[in-house]
């Protein structure tokens, strides 16, 4: 961590039909919400890969929240559905490698509903705020530096037999 | 004296020993093999030692197969001293191309495991409280261990790799294929997984009862059922992790009737293995409401380590998150090894 203070990056996987439209319909009602939140416009949830969402994590993001159409508004019909499923079965799998709950997130937003978008974000940021950082790209580089200690001894070695 | 026959080296890093006994299951092609080759490293075989391959030029081996996940000092050193001396160096094996079983090792704290294993596992008796040391004097003799690290790594995480072979273990025919393939000069892009690029169910001879929509009522474990001979796994409720596994293993397992567990990893478009799978899983569960979804998915209690089950470590998340990782130096400095 370097000194600069620490600001929670939220990724947001929003739905094109509804929540991506709420969090505009946000911004044009002048409806304040944090900045931590990084907006990636999805024509579905149920186009959200489990990979993206692990991917966001590995790369740095300290909360991945979705936001999708109500049960049974799926402008696709079965959409987001198909994201609810996944997004139970990988909540589960995250706590299992460690990762707290609460840090991916799913919430309905319809294309009406800028308030809840607003809530959502800021509420989410808050609780991330009290977990901590995430941080899996540091922990990575802290991991790979016990092997630095071989590779100089080794081809030292290497070039005295050669 | 004929021309030079080309040098190949076989190692063996944290695996089982069912891929050095997999290079036998040639059977009588291993003859023809050996007529065209010179084996000049194999500790499971053959007697040479570290300094016989350390007295060898650089690069000229021609290919070196590693198998096995990398958790020691000594094996990293191995593959690294092996990749200097190879012109080629192929990950053999699901665990030196993914991290394999023992990567699940990566669950769990480094602490943890070594306390288990030298002290409360219910088989050891250690009242002393002796752990390993990567050094010790005994009457003036230095003994030394090599360090055992924090987690556990795939082949290529620690050296450069040239080409996979998966599997667990590689079957025969594809090892076959690879050396026709790699002796005969006519080398593949640099990265290649040596076995076909598509996902096991184009191979699996029960594809035809794969229903369009699966709409799984609820996992099945596998103890819990009888699977039917001919029908696929998921048309029962079977967890297989066949959707997102690599085919080129003649679907081995499902014609033992037992569900795929994703040994040969993804294909060349999907970057994490359990993800995927977890995806094709869990949409095709058929409840709606969350209750419903909890119920069906409980019968896979465990996703890490199905999904995971040989390639935790090439996983985007690698390693469980433990809070106390963050203090890795303190730790490497503070305990005895």
């Amino acid at each position: 961590m370097n000194s600069k203070k620490w600001e929670p990056r939220i990724v947001a996987f929003f739905c094109n039909w509804c929540t991506y439209r709420a969090a505009d319909l946000a911004g044009i009602s002048r409806m304040k919400y944090a900045p931590n939140v990084r907006i990636i416009r999805v024509m579905c949830t149920g186009r959200i890969d489990p990979q993206f969402i692990l991917n966001a994590f590995s790369k740095g993001a300290d909360g991945v929240l979705i936001g999708g159409c109500h049960p049974g508004d799926c402008h696709y019909v079965e959409g987001n559905y198909k994201a609810l499923r996944r997004f139970r079965l990988l909540s589960r799998m995250l706590k299992d490698m460690g990762i707290e709950e609460g840090r991916l997130r799913l919430e309905w937003i319809s294309a009406s509903e800028g308030e809840k978008v607003q809530w959502a974000v800021n509420n989410m940021l808050e609780k991330v705020r009290g977990m901590g950082p995430l941080d899996l790209p540091d922990h990575f580089k802290e991991w790979d530096k016990e092997m630095e200690m071989v590779k100089p001894e080794l081809s030292e070695k290497v070039v005295r037999n050669g | 004296m004929g021309k030079e026959k080309p040098k190949i080296a076989f190692y063996w890093c944290a695996s089982c020993g069912g891929c050095d006994e997999s290079f036998l299951d040639l059977a009588e092609d291993i003859l023809d093999l050996v007529e065209k080759i010179d084996i000049v490293f194999w500790p499971v075989a053959l007697d040479y030692k570290r300094k016989d391959l350390e007295a060898l030029p650089d690069q000229s081996i021609l290919m070196t197969m590693i198998n096995g996940s990398l958790r020691t000092s000594e094996q990293e050193e191995m593959a690294l001293l092996l990749r200097r001396k190879s012109k080629i160096l192929i990950a053999y094996g699901t665990c030196a191309h993914l991290g394999g079983i023992p990567s699940l090792a990566n669950q769990f704290e480094r602490e943890k495991i070594l306390e288990y294993l030298y002290k409360s596992a219910p088989s050891v008796v250690n009242k002393e409280n002796v752990l390993p040391k990567i050094q010790y004097d005994e009457k003036g003799h230095k003994v030394t261990l090599p360090e055992f690290r924090n987690v556990v790594r795939s082949l290529d995480q620690v050296v450069d790799v040239d080409y996979y072979l998966p599997g667990c273990s590689p079957p025969p025919k594809l090892l076959k294929k690879a050396f026709s393939l790699l002796l005969s000069q006519e080398l593949p892009s640099k990265g290649s997984v040596l076995a076909p690029d598509i996902a096991l169910c184009y191979e699996c001879p029960r594809i035809e009862s794969k229903p369009k929509d699966l709409s799984i009522a609820e996992f099945k474990r596998l103890h819990h059922t009888q699977p039917a001979p001919e029908k696929c796994f998921l048309a029962q409720g079977i967890a297989c992790i066949g959707p997102a596994t690599r085919g080129g293993c003649e679907a081995r397992c499902i014609q033992g009737n037992m569900p795929c567990t994703g040994c040969f990893g993804p294909t060349s478009r999907v970057r994490d293995q359990g993800a995927k799978i977890l995806s094709a899983l869990a949409s095709s569960v058929k409840a709606k409401s969350e209750e419903d979804i909890d119920r069906a998915l409980s019968g896979i209690p465990d996703p890490v380590g199905s999904f995971y089950r040989y390639g935790l470590a090439k996983s985007l998340l690698r390693v469980k998150r433990i809070e106390s990782n963050n203090s890795v130096e303190s730790k490497n400095n503070g305990v005895e090894k």
